[in-house]
Parts: C-alpha cells; sequence; structure tokens
C-alpha cells in the first residue's frame, strides 16, 4: 500500500513539475526553445507503466494544460492524446530501444506533435510561426536521456528502499 | 503496478489502446476546440476554475522571483550607486519635462475652456507587477498579478516607462492576461509623429519588431520616424509613443511600401507596468445613428479599419468602431 503510495507520488509528481516547467519564464531569446516538457514526462510514463496512462488520462491532463494556458480548450488535449496513443501503441518496442533510438524516437513524436499544433493554428486562423517554431523537437531530443534517466532512477531507488 | 496482472501482457501487441478510442477522444478534442473558437467559454471556465489556475501561476513564476531575488542579494555596492545615480538623473530630466508639461497642461486647459473642447487628458494609471511566467513562446501574453477584483477590465492598455505594451484580454478574479503588442495576432492604429500619417502597426511574433505594411509609396516615411498612438478605435489614447521605424521596403508586390519598427516598450524585460485605469474616450466620428438614411454616415477614417483591437479570432473585444 505504501510503496503504491510513494509511487504515486513519483507520478503526479512528475507531472506536476512539468506541468510548471513548461510555465516557467525563460529569457526572450530561449523561449522558443523550450521542449514540450508535459510531453516528455508523459512518454516516459506511457513506456514504463502503460496502465496508468490511457487516452483518457492524456486527453484530462492537456485539458488541464488548456485551462492553464488559456489559449484553446482542446489543444494540448488533442496533441497529448495523439502522442499518448503512438507510444501506447508502439511502447513494446520503444521499450526495448538503446537511449540513442529512443531519443530519436522522440524527437520524431515530438515533430509530428509540432506539424499536430501548426494544423490546429493553421485552422484557427493564426498566423504561421517563425522557424524556430521547430527547434522545440531538437531540445525535446536532447533533454529525453536526462528526463529518462532521472525519472528512471527515481523510481528504482524508490523500489530499492521498500524491499 | 505492470505485474499486476501479468496475463494482459502481449508482446508486440496493440496494448491497451484501440483505434476507436483514439478517434473519440480526438473527436472530442475537435468539438471542443472548435465550439471555444467559436464561443470563448474557455474565459468562462477560467474564471471559474481561477482558483487553481492563479495559485498554480505564483508557484510557477517562484524561480525566476527566487533567481531575481538572488541577483539582487549579490549585486555589488558599485553597481546599485551607479543604477541609482543613473535614475536619479532620469528623475532629474523627467521632472524638468514635467515642469514644462504643467505650464503646457495649464495653457491647454484654458484654450480648451474656450474652445469648449470636451476631452480630458488627465490619466489614472496603476502599477502592476508581472507574474513571470511564460504561456506560450510564440503568443506574447505577459500575466499580470492584479485582476478582476482590483476592478481591471479586458480591453484596459497596458503601458511602461518608455510606450504602449499592450492591452488585457483576460481577468480573472486575481489575475489578468495582456497581449503584448509584438503578438502575431495583435494590431494598434498609430500615426507617424513626423507627418501625422495614420496607419497600423501590426504584431510580428517577434518581440523586437513591429510591421507597418500597406504605406502608400508616395508617403513620407523614414528611418527613425517615431509612431504615436492615434487614439482611433478609442482602445488606445492618442499620443503614447508604440515605437521607431527601422526601416522602409517595397513590400511584396511592388505597389505599397512595408515599415518595420522597433516597440518603444522594454517588451522583454519583465517587472512593473502601468496599467490605464479609465478607458479612453474614443475619438473619431461618432458612430452613426442606426436609423441614418443610406449613404449619409461619414466614411471611416483611414487608420481606423481593425481600431486597435487583436485581429485574432481568439480575442474579440467589441473596438467601438463606426460601421458605416
Amino acid at each position: 500500500m505504501n510503496r503504491h503510495r510513494v509511487q504515486a507520488w513519483l507520478f503526479f509528481g512528475s507531472l506536476a513539475l512539468a506541468i510548471l516547467l513548461q510555465l516557467t519564464p525563460l529569457p526572450q531569446p530561449l523561449l522558443p526553445f523550450k521542449p514540450f516538457w508535459l510531453a516528455l514526462v508523459l512518454v516516459y510514463w506511457a513506456i514504463e507503466v502503460p496502465d496508468r496512462i490511457g487516452l483518457g488520462f492524456a486527453f484530462l491532463l492537456g485539458l488541464f494544460g488548456d485551462l492553464l494556458t488559456g489559449q484553446l480548450l482542446g489543444e494540448q488535449a488533442l496533441r497529448l492524446v495523439v502522442l499518448a496513443f503512438i507510444v501506447l501503441r508502439f511502447r513494446s518496442r520503444l521499450r526495448f530501444f538503446p537511449m540513442w533510438q529512443q531519443a530519436l524516437a522522440v524527437f520524431a513524436l515530438l515533430l509530428n506533435d509540432r506539424v499536430v499544433v501548426l494544423m490546429i493554428r493553421g485552422f484557427s486562423g493564426d498566423p504561421i510561426p517563425p522557424p524556430v517554431f521547430w527547434a522545440g523537437p531538437f531540445v525535446g531530443m536532447f533533454a529525453w536521456p536526462f528526463v529518462f534517466l532521472l525519472l528512471d532512477d527515481l523510481r528504482a531507488r524508490l523500489r530499492a528502499k521498500d524491499t | 503496478m505492470a505485474l499486476a496482472q501479468p496475463d494482459k501482457v502481449q508482446l508486440f501487441a496493440e496494448g491497451g489502446v484501440s483505434t476507436l478510442r483514439l478517434i473519440v477522444y480526438l473527436t472530442i478534442a475537435m468539438v471542443l476546440m472548435v465550439v471555444d473558437h467559436r464561443g470563448e467559454y474557455l474565459e468562462r471556465l477560467r474564471a471559474m476554475a481561477s482558483r487553481v489556475i492563479e495559485p498554480v501561476y505564483r508557484v510557477a513564476a517562484l524561480p525566476a522571483d527566487a533567481a531575481r531575488a538572488g541577483r539582487l542579494a549579490i549585486v555589488t555596492q558599485t553597481q546599485l550607486a551607479d543604477e541609482n545615480r543613473a535614475l536619479r538623473e532620469a528623475l532629474l530630466l523627467a521632472q524638468v519635462r514635467l515642469n514644462r508639461m504643467a505650464t503646457l497642461t495649464a495653457q491647454n486647459e484654458r484654450l480648451k475652456e474656450l474652445l469648449d473642447v470636451q476631452g480630458d487628458l488627465g490619466l489614472g494609471v496603476r502599477l502592476a507587477h508581472l507574474v513571470d511566467i511564460d504561456l506560450d513562446p510564440f503568443r506574447h501574453r505577459v500575466v499580470l498579478a492584479i485582476g478582476g477584483n482590483q476592478g481591471v477590465g479586458v480591453g484596459q492598455p497596458v503601458l511602461d516607462a518608455h510606450g504602449v505594451m499592450g492591452q488585457i484580454v483576460e481577468v480573472l478574479p486575481g489575475t489578468s492576461v495582456a497581449m503584448l503588442l509584438t503578438d502575431p495576432t495583435h494590431a494598434i492604429p498609430v500615426t507617424i509623429e513626423r507627418t501625422g500619417l495614420r496607419t497600423i502597426a501590426f504584431g510580428t511574433g517577434a518581440i523586437d519588431r513591429l510591421l507597418l505594411p500597406n504605406i502608400p509609396r508616395s508617403a513620407d516615411v523614414k528611418a527613425g520616424d517615431k509612431l504615436l498612438t492615434s487614439g482611433l478605435g478609442g482602445r488606445f489614447p492618442a499620443g503614447f509613443p508604440v515605437g521607431e521605424v527601422i526601416s522602409v521596403e517595397n513590400d511584396e508586390s511592388g505597389l505599397f511600401a512595408a515599415a518595420a519598427a522597433r516597440p518603444a516598450a522594454a517588451l522583454d524585460r519583465s517587472g512593473d507596468v502601468l496599467l490605464l485605469q479609465d478607458l479612453p474616450q474614443p475619438m473619431g466620428p461618432p458612430a452613426p445613428e442606426p436609423a441614418t438614411p443610406e449613404g449619409d454616415a461619414p466614411p471611416p477614417p483611414a487608420g481606423a479599419v481593425p481600431a486597435g483591437s487583436p485581429v485574432a479570432p481568439a480575442a474579440k473585444p467589441p473596438a467601438p468602431e463606426p460601421t458605416p
């Protein structure tokens, strides 16, 4: 019971931290390079504990994100549902990829996410974003190993403490 | 947890996701987006959820606040003294200018009384602190630490010491969201100080750049021209600095000139901003009577078309623009 609770803390804590990181300001020139933290953490949990992350969970998480950023209700929900679907579909393969292949897969996921954003914003009449819009997935790719190792290490430690 | 149901684990299988559920969720998301785009109920929802949203904003701003406090703590005394001296000089200059302005204002008042003109230059401003968070890197919005409880309303202009920063687009009970001039969906009616030419400055999405498209090629616009708010559209009061033209080029069609300008306000430096309290009186021709016969209404002035309101479909504040 206790173990479950600790794991749940880590799970929700990491998601909350991702949401806060998403809102945290950066110096203006660095701003477009901010990775989609929420997606990275979601991908980690979808790979590791898929029975916690369903499409419904991704959807609700995205709705909460939309509520916070206040742009268009459903935008992040759609993005995260697409992301979670792809990860869950290819989970068994992604899980046993070496790190660099995993990072490449995450890059592809985030690139796909960018295309989804572009479509949504295009339909809602926003102008085409500047080229630096496409920088996010690269940063996300380089951030992925750190996110993965950090969360994996924390989980392993918690597990070791329990036994 | 993954081991809880070992019999359900299938290698290289679809897992727990079916395409049907994906389609259902995608449809819900799209319906939500379309309904929100049309009805803008997200703002109402946000107002209801503000008890959750506002603490999250404050927490997200904590690291930046801590960083600023840390920088302040380790700044050397000479730096502080230098800054103090610079501020003192600026204050002195401002005082001198203010004193001169006071005479001019008095003179202006007298002249206006003579002419029996209504219209008030008195400005009620209030200081607002920025909550240092980033909502979306590609939309230029800032969050202010005051909101509906302090009497903030949608459409209020936001200024800093150097010029216009933007306008309030959303109000929550304890915070409000302002759209900056440089947001790609923002437009502000301006006049060029030197020539009085009226035009519109659009945001570009780059924090240091505004775009003034569709200037007649014969118009007299040069790099270095100052842009002021024209007051048309009634959203921004007239005469506030907006920016400075940095280059003028022909646009793609070759029929018009397009100028690039640099915003006067320090948009990318967070700190305190001023919020104009009372909305400026709409200038320009009054709105025509509904019963006016056809063709009798005065044509709107050239600069008043988007009327200082964001052209974003997401934010449609009612601009008091004259419709012929």
